[in-house]
């Protein structure tokens, strides 16, 4: 049985992956199915550790494949159970024929997505890629900065995913925050468990497999008579995602004492230029932001936490009044206008009377570290095209390439 | 097949066939289902389930299958039952299992419920295998049944790793340079064995009490059990609807599906020898997709070569596990008639005395 380890609030140095681990301790899941992947590996590592030594009660399957893994929390969810897995890069690319089957089935179900640049070339480092490839998957998708809001994220995320009864990822970025030591506040095991609730089988979600006097049919097929229709109640649900999100960031906020939103706007308010961006890069572009205002301009930063569903009123509210906005895609999408968030802010900005100007930059491929001087360089350029003293030839530019 | 009454907004089918009420006096898949005449996958999934009664968790890869009993807003199924990928049910249910078990060790849940995975060849021997071996090795306590009509039938009949030496396909087509496919079947059910799960074994639902039987052990034991049987297919075999028993029957006389069952891949026994096998040409005759190769003494050599030196290694496999039960002080009979739980208490600790056998 789970032990109560913490039982005072405390904060520690610890890595993302020591992080996670721990809220996953602290949530006992029901059941976990995983497959070593770098650099998710060592968050099961140490989270076989709490089982080897009897600290959690979780089922943990030991699966031998990502595709498998992501199956078998959807059996395990479907039954009944509360169940995540976690991966990165080309785990979720093979588990992912079962992602929009997660969703449409409307499970509960959460996942440590612990970005890595997808192949070709084989790379181990963090960019985004992985996750732009479920962003149509209908999963709920949170980025988050460092380990203190990976940590944080996936408490709220098990809560969020089971009131929206949509299955959510937690965007964790590969070695900048799973293997970097930061600082944590831990919450206490019973604050945890009160905050996520007890799992219960028969609660969990609305038709578990386990309920034999009531047995369920999961999987028939649909021909083009009922497709839509089966298609339909989950689009709804998508929009009703949001405001379950942000009741639980309040929840969360009131136990926690941190101030989370669907999006961290930084000195937008005056601002004339901005760069909106996801994970860890927020920081940087802050320090960047600052040393602007330092020389009189007027610079912001949007960062963006709820990218699934895509909070598209509230950025268009932080972002109406500004000059010319950088969008910075740790991804290239390749064969479009731009990258994927450009494709989304732009979306969100289309409605208004009068918009920012646009620019898309293509970063941090690969690992490719990002430094202050690589988001002055954005800003600069932004800034100088929004003038007129540069042109461009495309609405996308790769930022940090030796050419 | 019913139609659920009301509208839910998760595609799941609530409100199951009426049938389920009557338990255990139906067939568990409800009438209705849109298989073939003639088609035995129904018999092969009803003896099975009636035998595991209403407390059981049961799913299903994509395949003929699925798709007939499942198609929104019907279902066949009386009890809970999940299909969600081609090549995925063994860990769909593996999961659900490891559901059952997280909430029975913290004392959510009381009732007794078992799990049961019923997938076709091709999402057993091919694209399934992966998923089948993992949750083999890992030795989820649940039954596998792999309804093995030799070919991909849900598209059409394009040829699986099930499917016999100059058996006509989409894929293997009979022309004038190559007849049919030319590999012979892999045995998926010798492979399941080398994974020494608890039990493996090959049925035919003609032999219904042999294959209730095995059905009925597989209840009892806990761990992995998977049974591969062989099941005719109208649409493709070509067989008449009212011939697919007799072809089934033919299937065991000729020694082209053999009947054994594998205790933890250590003890072998054969349950049907037929006194005089018929020969193999009687059973091809019964399926236009393959009797062309009546007419070709290769490739029916070829054919006759396989299942011969199986049908060989089985029996040898039978007499060894015969001596080694008499080792051990029993008889092989008496082996598997015992329950798995005498099973682990007489034979087990012998078994480990004396190893050196090996
Ligand atoms: C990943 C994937 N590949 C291919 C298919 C197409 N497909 C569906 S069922 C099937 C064949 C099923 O064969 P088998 O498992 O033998 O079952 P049967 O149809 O014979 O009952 C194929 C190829 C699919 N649904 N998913
Ligand atoms: S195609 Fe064959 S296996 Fe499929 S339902 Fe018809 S007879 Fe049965
Ligand atoms: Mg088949």
């Amino acid at each position: 049985m789970a032990v109560e380890l913490i039982k005072e609030r405390k904060a520690v140095a610890m890595t993302g992956n020591q992080a996670i681990a721990e809220a996953m301790r602290q949530i006992n899941y029901d059941v976990a199915a995983a497959y070593p992947i770098s650099p998710q590996t060592e968050l099961m590592g140490f989270f076989a550790e709490y089982l080897a030594n009897g600290l959690v009660d979780t089922e943990f399957i030991t699966v031998e494949s990502e595709h498998s893994a992501m199956s078998a929390v959807i059996g395990a969810a479907a039954a009944g159970a509360r169940a995540m897995t976690a991966t990165a890069a080309q785990g979720l690319l093979y588990m992912y024929e079962n992602l929009p089957i997660a969703s449409n089935w409307r499970l509960p179900i959460t996942m440590v997505l612990v970005n890595r640049a997808l192949s070709a070339p084989l790379n181990i480092h963090c960019d985004h890629g992985d996750a732009m490839t479920a962003r149509d998957s209908g999963w709920i998708q949170l980025f988050t900065e460092n380990s203190q809001e990976a940590y944080h994220s996936l408490i709220m995320a098990v809560k969020i995913a089971e009131s929206a009864l949509l299955p959510a990822i937690v965007n964790m970025e590969g070695y900048i925050v799973s293997h970097t030591i930061g600082n944590v506040n831990l919450l206490t095991d019973a604050e945890v468990r009160e905050f996520i609730g007890e799992s219960d089988w028969r609660k969990n979600v609305p038709h578990p497999l386990l309920d034999t006097d009531n047995p369920v049919t999961y999987g028939a097929t649909a021909l083009p008579d009922y497709y839509t229709e089966l298609k339909y109640p989950q689009h709804l649900a998508t929009f009703e995602a949001k405001e379950h999100v942000k009741r639980v960031l309040e929840e969360f906020n009131r136990l926690a004492g941190t101030n989370y939103q669907v999006i961290e706007p930084y000195k937008l308010d005056d601002a004339d230029f901005a760069i909106v961006v996801m994970g860890s890069t927020a920081g940087v572009a802050r320090t960047a932001a600052d040393q602007l205002r330092e020389k009189g301009i007027k610079a912001g930063v949007l960062k963006i936490r709820l990218f699934r569903p895509f909070p598209y009123e509230e950025i268009a509210e932080a972002l109406k009044h500004i000059k010319a906005v950088a969008v910075l895609d740790r991804h290239d999408s390749m064969n479009g206008l731009a990258s994927p968030l450009y494709q989304d802010i732009a979306s969100a900005l289309y409605h208004l009377p009068e918009r920012p100007m646009l620019h898309d930059f293509i970063y941090g491929l690969g690992g490719r570290e990002v430094t202050v001087e690589d988001m002055l360089k954005a800003f600069n350029r932004l800034i100088n095209i929004y003038t007129g003293r540069e042109t461009r030839d495309r609405f996308t530019e790769y930022l940090q390439v030796r050419e | 097949m019913t139609k659920r009454k009301k509208f839910v907004n998760i595609p799941v089918l609530t409100n199951l066939a009426e049938e389920s009420r009557d338990w255990p006096y139906e067939n568990p898949l409800a009438p209705g289902h849109r298989m073939c005449p003639g088609c035995s996958i129904p018999p092969i999934v009803n003896m099975a389930l009636l035998e595991y009664g209403k407390d059981v968790v049961t799913g299903s890869n994509t395949g003929c299958l699925e798709v007939t009993t499942g198609v929104f807003p019907y279902t066949a199924w009386t009890v809970p039952w999940i299909h969600v990928a081609f090549e995925n049910n063994a860990a769909v249910i593996s999961g659900a299992e490891a559901a059952y078990r997280a909430f029975k060790k913290k004392g959510k849940i009381d009732k007794e419920i078992h799990f049961v995975s019923i997938n076709g060849d091709g999402g057993s021997y091919d694209i399934g295998f992966q998923s089948l071996s993992g949750a083999a090795e890992r030795n989820h306590n649940m039954l596998y049944i792999c309804y093995n009509n030799e070919g991909y039938q849900n598209t059409g009949y394009q040829r699986s790793s099930a499917t016999p030496i100059g058996a006509f396909t989409k894929t293997t087509p009979v022309g004038s340079k190559v007849v049919g496919k030319e590999e012979k079947r892999k045995d998926l059910t010798l492979i399941m064995a080398a994974h020494e799960i608890p039990y493996t074994a090959q049925a035919n639902p003609f032999n219904y009490k042999d294959f209730t039987y095995k059905i009925k052990k597989t209840k009892d034991i806990k761990g992995f059990k998977f049974i591969n049987v062989l099941q005719s297919c109208t649409l493709s075999w070509r067989t008449k609807p009212e011939d697919a028993f007799r072809a089934l029957k033919l299937a065991t006389e000729t020694l082209y599906w053999p009947l054994y069952e594998v205790l933890e891949g250590k003890f072998w026994r054969i349950n049907i020898k037929p006194a005089k096998p018929k020969p193999i040409e009687d059973y091809i005759a019964m399926q236009p997709r393959w009797r062309h190769v009546l007419k070709m003494p290769e490739v029916l050599d070829r054919i006759k070569e396989e299942i011969y030196t199986k049908w060989d290694f089985l029996v040898r496999m039978e007499k060894l596990s015969k001596e080694l039960a008499e080792d051990l002080g029993f008889s092989l009979d008496e082996i598997f008639n015992m329950s798995w739980e005498e099973y682990q208490d007489k034979v087990k600790p012998k078994l480990k005395e004396k190893t050196y056998l090996f």
